[in-house]
């Protein structure tokens, strides 16, 4: 709870640091990147199920509610609910077969369901716009459309604050538990009586569900939406936010996606540089520091004491 | 045959040579190491990038195909040496990034070193269709098919007849019962690494002067050239080339009959299938689960 605490002051104070319009954006681009991360940590750090597909998700969040308020006029919050309820529903779907995979076998079938995706929305250009892209409605209830960086920083910062607060209460409940038992081994967690398939699922689908929730709300918020937002690149660089924060550490994953959404506005100056500069730091996270910086900082700071 | 169908196939077999190459890359260090090495398609775009600009410093082919296959030899040693040996018994996720890492830094520097421009490698040895029932044959598909029969034999060769060959399968066999009989793991982790650069790089230039070559053509390869290895079996050699051409052929007719845009997601699909129906792929044994 202290933790919790601690980052909804952070969230309350940071305005405070903001200077102006172009600070609130970074800051709110790294409120809906956390939030993704928060629960593809659920997924990855808890569960032990690695997913390279989740920017999928994240796109059928995105596009869905795009289409469904921009294509059919539907109102953007029925739009957004749909849309994630679209993408938990696909997850749940594709999630009963795809999560008797495991290790590699299983980071390929969701890479392959989030390439399968990514080809779709950019082929099917008459609802999405293809490469190019399509623009999106501006987020509204009853009329009021939520307009300004600072309305939405409150509202994503508001929803971060919830989406911690719903996975540190989830990993200290029995379901919390019962995944972290089958990330040690499958086999003594169902021994022990756990349905491993039936909690793998479950993460699976809840991971997907705010990965689609935040697409959407990205979506809505920027006004614009490419196919770049649901490709492989995207979903490595949502996974490597969780595992350079930490893995199994639900602020480790808010760390790891403000530091890697925030560094590359700052690194603007490198542009030509910036694959090289994001490969290696990936390459060499990994290699010195496997278990993530937020872990890895405890463990330094225990060692201290 | 219809003109049309010869023509589908053909052009199938040219591809799924190719994905046969990258599919047996990626078998050869998933047996020495069980890594998935993502970075395989970034030596077939070096193997294409640095023959091009090789040429374009005015070298003639053969040498300058030598050169590229060279260079990716070398950066799939590194590879193995500085970034895959450190971090060794580290865990899937891990590995996986630390490759994916390294593929997105060759990228980078690609983009850099060379250009983003796209390269076109001239066709070995002329442009004159040959004429074969009905369907033209480009002469270049021929080298991609000839040259990859060579080197499949060869490779067979190198696992069955010579020392380091039949270490390395020792090590996929029983890694810790290998090295009691006196098998350097990290060497064959190091000669693992370097042929399969080889094999990606050849595939690279091969397929030059047809597909056209880019700095960003690596990622869509290397993940077809996967898809191909996952659907004949991982770690099986045969599988490779069985899966490749498969792929290779189902692509082909798949963008010919069903759908031209969705060519690309064919691959995926039928991956994603096998994944779901039979993990063991079409060559590979039945997994068995040790507790």
């Amino acid at each position: 709870m202290r933790g919790l605490l601690a980052l909804a002051a952070v969230v309350a104070l940071a305005p405070l640091a903001l200077a102006n319009n172009y600070h609130y954006e970074i800051a709110i681009l790294v409120g809906l990147n956390a939030i993704v991360c928060v629960g593809l940590n659920l997924l990855i750090g808890y569960a032990g199920q690695v997913s390279l597909g989740h920017a999928g998700f994240f796109g059928i969040g995105a596009y869905g509610s795009a289409i469904l308020a921009a294509r059919y006029g539907w109102p953007p919050l029925a739009s957004l609910a749909a849309a994630t309820a679209a993408a938990a529903l696909l997850a749940w779907i594709v999630g009963r077969p795809i999560l008797r995979l495991r290790g590699h076998y299983l980071a390929m079938a969701t890479l392959g369901l989030g390439i399968i995706i990514s080809i779709v929305v950019t082929t099917e250009d008459r609802y999405t716009g293809g490469p190019d892209g399509m623009s999106v409605p501006p987020l509204a209830l009853a009329g009021f459309a939520l307009a300004g960086e600072r309305a939405w920083y409150w509202l994503v910062g508001l929803l971060l604050v919830a989406t911690v607060w719903l996975s540190l209460n989830l990993i200290d409940s029995p379901v919390g538990r019962a995944l972290r038992a089958l990330h040690g081994s499958e086999v003594a967690a169902e021994v022990a009586g756990i349905d491993s398939a039936r909690h793998k699922l479950l993460a699976f689908v809840l991971s997907a569900a705010i990965a689609a929730l935040a697409g959407a709300l990205t979506a809505h918020y920027a006004g614009f939406i490419t196919p770049g937002k649901v490709g492989f690149l995207h979903s490595i660089e949502l996974v490597v936010m969780v595992v350079f924060g930490g893995m199994a550490s639900t602020f480790g994953a808010v760390v790891g996606a403000a530091v890697l959404t925030a560094l590359p506005q700052l690194l603007t100056v490198f542009k030509e540089y910036e694959m090289v500069v994001f490969g290696g730091v990936m390459m060499l996270t990994m290699i010195f520091m496997p278990k993530g910086l937020v872990p890895t900082l405890a463990a330094l700071a225990g060692r201290r004491r | 045959m219809s003109a049309s169908l010869a023509q589908f196939l053909l052009s199938g077999l040219t591809v799924g040579a190719i994905y046969a190459l990258v599919a047996l890359g990626f078998s050869i260090i998933y047996n020495a190491s069980h890594v998935i090495n993502f970075a395989q398609g970034e030596f077939v775009m070096i193997g294409g990038m640095a023959t091009a600009s090789l040429l374009g410093a005015g070298l003639p082919l053969a040498p300058a195909a030598l050169g590229a296959v060279a260079l990716a030899t070398l950066i799939g040693m590194a590879l193995a040496r500085f970034a895959v040996q450190p971090a060794r018994g580290a865990s899937v996720v891990t590995l996986i990034i630390i490759t994916i890492g390294a593929a997105i830094l060759l990228r980078g520097l690609a983009s850099i070193v060379w250009d983003k421009r796209i390269h076109a490698l001239p066709a070995f040895s002329g442009d004159q269709p040959i004429n074969v029932a009905g369907a033209t044959l480009a002469p270049q598909s021929l080298w991609v098919i000839g040259v990859t029969a060579l080197a499949v034999a060869a490779l067979w060769g190198f696992f069955n007849r010579t020392l380091t060959g039949k270490a390395i399968l020792a090590v996929s066999h029983n890694r810790l019962a290998a090295q009691l009989v006196g098998i350097s793991v990290q060497r064959v982790l190091l000669v693992s690494f370097a042929l399969s650069a080889a094999l990606g790089a050849l595939a690279g230039i091969l397929i030059g002067p047809i597909t056209f070559t880019s700095w960003d053509v690596g990622l869509l390869l290397g993940l077809k050239g996967f898809a191909a290895a996952i659907l004949g079996g991982m770690g099986s050699g045969p599988g490779a080339v069985v899966g490749g051409l498969t792929l290779g052929l189902l692509e082909s007719l798949g963008a010919g009959y069903l759908s031209s845009a969705y060519k690309d997601a064919i691959a995926f699909i039928v991956m994603l299938a096998v994944l779901m129906l039979m993990p063991g792929g079409l060559l590979g044994g039945r997994a068995t689960e040790r507790v």
